[in-house]
């Protein structure tokens, strides 16, 4: 069916434009911007007055926890939610259960998210088989089954010799090597960020340092061996100095943040708060200045959510037992825009992170833009509105989020996917 | 944040951490816990406040020692007192601890003393029975993790109380493993409420948190110089599990620089107490000519601490 | 209502209590009133074992409702309580339920050979069966409710009697 999206405030923070026009779509593709091709006929209008009509968002990191968590959340549940929040396309990183370390299981996974025709699902393959930092996997199958990239997820290879032949052997084809930067050995027993508040309440601290030895570990294997590296979910000042100081050096190497660390430091722990035990720990106030400072001034490239479903029963623990990671797919947005609006970013400066930025760290080209010729993948939101998150409203099956019962900014009304309406809100 | 210990009418409801009580309600305790040291000395050492009441004490971590001080406390204040350790028991089968509680819950219980290895599990119970509409049921923190250890603060500070009077007079050193230790942190929150002027810590880098400074703390490493012209010394455990990682290279050595001796205890003040936790490890942590020493009050501080606990039992029974 | 002074109250009290007295006799006075008179009959009846004073905070049946009584004092019963012949002393007597906290907590120091009990006032309205045995005056008509009558101490240690109005 053919679609005109009318009157929005069009965004492409690819091409840096933001325009009142109309967007024509026809089959899944975007075909005109402004005046309708000859012959056009639009099967459906859509007001977009008043709305931001702007790329599919792009998610370096959801969990969908299937295979192996179901219990958790599902592809269909977890798919509702990226429609939800406008996410169109996403990465899903390999700790699942088994973990994503054979073409079968991917190609299953890739199966199983097209049948269900909403997002497309980039599985991002296991660096080592079972996820153990031993044997590596078979990558270039791999990446016929579907793999964009590589990685550990949250498990680190703990042996150095293994971790530089992974990265030497993903160069060889020159893969995507996606690592987030834990030392094994620094975090052991830890459960939140070594500071003031840790101290207090008698948490058992992680390090800065153990992010920043692990980067500068990756960084130098990266430069030896020539891999393409994406440091994944910094969370330190001192993790972005290092970086930096390897960009001078000339080495290409991107890396991302998790949405939430732009708005939550150790204080919001508060007492025990389980919802906010994260890999990487939220960490100091300064800390988080740093980071939305530098992804305003784009020495950090992009957002994800970092999404991961828990269920109640994961976090109805003590804090040190609870288990990782918050809800994220539906908050993406919010969370953006909040940023924007606080320290007072462009939009269509601020939408880049998480639209074509994080395109580009995937390696995809149809997505995370509107140009003409491309998939027609959008997010329409009204930037104004503000929500009041609650249990009831999430669709994801992870209610396990701290901004519960906050008001945010950037509500989703309407998602497509290749021209098709996925949601409305 | 908000006070999850006190009721509406800021009294006691439960009691958690010291962290963050106000000074009136430590005082309260303390000024609680002083007619009950005489219960404990007449020929029926009982009297019938928490009649009726059951408390259950469950012990998700092994400790004898301390459950056995509730024990005593609430059965000299009548209570039926109901021992569950927990740890050889039902969450080795998987049930998790809130369903536990629910459990003892629906068995009658109107007071719960926890135990936990990890920190904030007490909070987490008092969360627990506040959204389920129990709110009548008190949570006594046994000991949570490295978290807090509340009761233990108290006894300590009614024992320095009862041998020092004033608090706003005083230096007082604690010395040895706080990093790991939930008596530290109830003792340093409780010190610094009730406006002792200089709490010193003391030991090796492995084994203090960073950060002290801001709980209001000097930080020493060297002993000799820490314990220089103290009033109060307030030694910790040292668990043995601590020498066999890289913490602590042996106890020897550990004894020879952080080990309490008559000869360090020589560079307090001349009337110092020392206060231990217990169980004290001799030749570890303290020397035995000091444990057995005229300056020790480790043995008063075990009589107070019943009082104590009888003190904080019956003002939750009565808060609720 | 005029009441009466302590003074010739308390001589009343000593009057009768003094032919009853013998040297193993030992005083309790009640938390806070009872304490005062019984410091005041110790030494005009002599008495040679030395005074006690018990708060029965511990053991009031109201703490279910009320709470615990704030800042409760430490009872001291410092004589060998089994066979004695013991005289529990209270500024009122009134329903009777201090004094059977009274005598509860004193059955916790031993067995008793006999108590008495003696009181500056019994203003009536008894809901326990309980009797002083020593009384030095009798209120001929009950206070209107809510009211409370107790003893009070200045800063010089004069004792007057208290009637207040809820």
């Amino acid at each position: 069916m053919n679609i005109q999206i009318k009157n929005g405030r069009v965004i492409d923070p690819a091409k840096q434009t933001e325009v009142q026009q109309d967007v024509f779509v026809a089959e899944g593709k975007i075909v005109a911007l402004g005046n309708a091709p000859a012959g056009f006929s639009a099967g459906r209008v859509i007001d977009a007055s008043g709305l931001i009509v702007a790329p599919g968002l792009v998610d370096l990191s959801a969990r969908l926890r299937e295979p192996g968590f179901e219990y958790r959340a599902t592809l269909e549940s977890e798919m509702q939610a990226a429609m939800a929040g406008g996410v169109t396309s996403l990465a899903c990183p390999p700790d699942t259960d088994p973990a994503l370390d054979e073409p079968g299981l991917v190609e299953m996974l890739c199966f199983r998210a097209k049948n269900l025709n909403c997002a497309h699902v980039y599985p991002v393959g296991a660096l080592t088989e079972k996820l153990e930092g031993r044997r590596i996997t078979e990558m270039a199958e791999l990446v016929e089954a579907g793999c964009v990239a590589f990685s550990q997820a949250n498990t680190p290879i703990a042996d150095t010799q293994v971790l530089m032949r992974a990265m030497q052997y993903a160069a060889t084809f020159d893969f995507r090597v996606w690592l987030q930067p834990i030392d094994p050995h620094l975090s052991k027993g830890g459960v939140a960020h070594d500071g003031v508040v840790s101290s207090r309440l008698g948490l058992a601290g992680i390090p800065v340092e153990a992010e920043t030895i692990a980067i500068e570990t990756y960084l130098r294997l990266a430069r030896r061996v020539g891999a393409k590296l994406h440091i994944t979910r910094i969370s330190s000042a001192d993790a972005l100095t290092s970086i930096e100081r390897a960009r001078a050096e000339g080495l290409d190497v991107t890396c991302d943040i998790a949405a939430h660390h732009l708005h939550l430091c150790e204080h919001d722990i508060g007492y025990f708060d389980p919802q906010c035990r994260v890999v990487p720990p939220l960490r100091s106030d300064r800390d988080r200045a740093v980071l939305r400072a530098a992804l305003a001034d784009g020495r950090i490239n992009a957002v994800c959510s970092d999404h991961t479903p828990v269920d109640d029963d994961g976090k109805q623990v003590p804090f040190s037992d609870a288990e990782i990671g918050m809800t994220g797919l539906e908050l993406l947005l919010p969370l953006i825009v909040k940023w924007a609006q606080e320290d007072k970013i462009p939009l269509v400066q601020a939408l880049g992170v998480i639209t074509n930025k994080a395109a580009g760290i995937m390696g995809i080209t149809k997505g995370g833009h509107l140009g003409v010729g491309a998939r027609a993948d959008v997010c329409i939101f009204d930037a104004d509105a503000e929500r009041v998150l609650t249990r009831e409203t999430l669709r994801s099956q992870g209610k396990n989020t701290p901004f519960l019962g906050l008001p945010l900014p950037g509500v989703v009304r309407y998602t497509m996917v290749e021209g098709r309406v996925m949601y409305e809100g | 944040m908000l006070n999850p210990q006190l009721n509406a009418a800021g009294r006691l409801k439960h009691l958690i951490t010291l962290d963050g009580l106000p000074k009136d309600v430590l005082t309260e305790i303390l000024d609680t816990a002083a007619p009950f040291t005489e219960v404990s000395e007449r020929e029926v050492k009982k009297v019938p406040l928490l009649r009726g009441k059951s408390v259950f004490n469950i012990f998700f971590e092994n400790s004898t020692r301390t459950r056995t001080t509730f024990e005593i406390a609430a059965k000299r204040l009548s209570a039926d007192v109901i021992n569950l350790n927990v740890a050889t028991s039902s969450t080795n089968k998987g049930e998790t601890l809130l369903d536990t509680v629910d459990n003892l819950c629906a068995m009658g219980a109107d007071m719960f003393v926890m135990r936990h290895a990890s920190s904030g599990a007490p909070y987490l119970l008092a969360q627990h029975l506040r959204a389920t509409g129990r709110d009548h049921i008190s949570v006594v923190n046994a000991g949570d993790g490295r978290h807090a250890h509340p009761t233990q603060g108290l006894l300590d500070m009614y024992t320095i109380r009862h041998f020092k009077q004033d608090f706003t007079r005083l230096t007082v050193a604690v010395v040895g493993d706080v990093l790991h230790s939930r008596v530290a942190r109830s003792e340093i929150a409780a010190l610094t409420t009730l406006g002792v002027p200089e709490v010193r810590v003391i030991g090796p880098k492995t084994l203090l948190p960073g950060n002290l400074e801001g709980l209001g703390v000097r930080v020493f490493h060297d002993m000799n110089e820490g314990l220089r012209g103290v009033d109060v010394v307030m030694m910790l455990r040292l668990q043995n599990e601590r020498m066999q990682g890289a913490l602590l290279p042996s106890s020897q050595e550990y004894f020879k620089f952080y080990g309490l001796t008559a000869e360090k205890l020589e560079l307090a003040a001349k009337d110092a107490i020392v206060l231990h936790p217990g169980p004290m490890n001799r030749g570890v942590e303290i020397d035995s000519a000091v444990a057995d020493g005229k300056h020790a009050v480790i043995l008063p501080q075990v009589t107070f601490g019943i009082a104590v606990r009888m003190a904080v039992m019956s003002m939750l029974a009565a808060g609720n | 209502m005029i009441l009466p002074e302590v003074k010739q109250l308390l001589g009343i009290l000593a009057d009768q209590m003094r032919p009853h007295v013998t040297p193993e006799t030992a005083l309790v006075g009640v938390h806070t009133g009872g304490v005062w008179l019984a410091e005041r009959l110790h030494t005009l009846l002599g008495i040679s074992q030395p005074l006690g004073s018990i708060d029965v905070a511990f053991y009031r049946d109201d703490y279910g409702k009320r709470g615990l009584h704030p800042r409760p004092q430490k009872s001291g019963v410092p004589f060998e309580v089994n066979n004695r012949h013991i005289i529990l002393v209270d500024d009122v007597l009134y329903t009777g339920r201090t004094t059977r906290a009274a005598l509860n907590e004193l059955f916790d120091y031993g067995r008793p050979g006999r108590i008495d009990l003696a009181v500056l006032i019994d203003r009536g309205e008894r809901q326990l069966p309980i009797a002083a045995s020593f009384c030095a005056h009798t209120l001929s008509e009950p206070l209107p409710a809510g009211s409370r009558l107790s003893l009070q101490r200045d800063d010089h240690g004069n004792l007057s009697l208290e009637l207040t109005h809820a």
